[in-house]
């Protein structure tokens, strides 16, 4: 199988989140994920563009979302950025903690983490954030 | 398809049928809604049927917590039922499991709140 990217500018809007799961799911279900790895990088998806919109780019019609998906033949690359004032990964509290356990929001880092193989957070040039997730074949299940 | 959220009386016990998806939007709004007009409107025992929910994000997941903590708040309790694999999953990840009570036997959850 040949390596395949496909990238996209997304508006700040939650129906790019929409958009953006049906690209990367479609691409995963290409590559051959079975149902609950399918659900798994759905969820990491949708919560690392929900970060991007929300959090990111706070709605802001002028900041766009930049999506690229590589499916390579033993694994999927997401990458989302957004154009937003940054994010320090290690301000957000534990969510684990039993302080933090009955905390409404703060999980959001936790789940990709949990679903996807590789996870890393960057700055973005010029601005923004970026986020990469791989998912490999090899290891699903 | 968002979130369908159906409410019954079994006893004094409430029982909130949902099917669909918790996520961030009209989803996780319906949700929140439907759980502080029941704590308002003097429901105290809430056991959420989630058999048929196919999805919750973290801002579900957020809503749950919040929605147990409204209800505890007023002397209430919420229990759930019928977790799907999934959001049993879920639960396990981000440790919830120790904050809710879960049944997968109706009446012996409505029992529980005797």
């Amino acid at each position: 199988m040949e390596e395949h990217t496909l990238e996209k500018v997304l508006e700040s809007t939650l129906e790019s989140v929409d958009s953006a799961e049906h690209t990367v799911l479609g691409e995963a279900e290409a590559l051959g994920f079975d149902e609950d790895d399918l659900h798994r990088v759905g969820i990491a998806l949708r919560e690392c563009m929900v970060n991007a919109v929300v959090h990111g780019n706070r709605y802001n019609a002028r900041k766009k979302v930049h999506l690229k998906v590589t499916r390579t033949p033993e694994s999927l690359i997401v990458v989302v950025g957004d154009e937003g004032e940054g994010f320090d990964p290690t301000a957000v509290p534990d969510p684990l903690a039993g302080e933090n356990l009955l905390r409404g929001s703060g999980r959001g880092v936790m789940l990709m983490q949990a679903f996807m193989d590789e996870f890393q957070i960057s700055k973005r040039s010029p601005q923004g954030t970026e986020v990469k997730m791989v998912k490999y074949k090899a290891k699903a299940t | 398809m968002s979130v369908k959220l159906t409410t019954r009386q079994v006893g004094d016990v409430t029982v909130v049928d949902a099917a669909g998806r918790i996520t961030l939007g009209e989803g996780a709004s319906m949700f929140r809604d439907t759980i502080r007009d029941l704590a308002a409107s003097g429901h105290k025992k809430l056991l959420l049927n989630l058999a048929e929910i196919s999805y919750i994000d973290s801002s579900g997941i957020g809503e749950l917590v919040s929605g147990f903590t409204t209800v505890a708040n007023q002397g209430g309790v919420v229990k759930l039922l019928n977790l799907t694999k999934r959001v049993q999953d879920l639960l396990q990840i981000t440790k919830l499991y120790t904050v809710f009570e879960v049944f997968d036997d109706e009446a012996k959850a409505v029992q529980s709140f005797k």
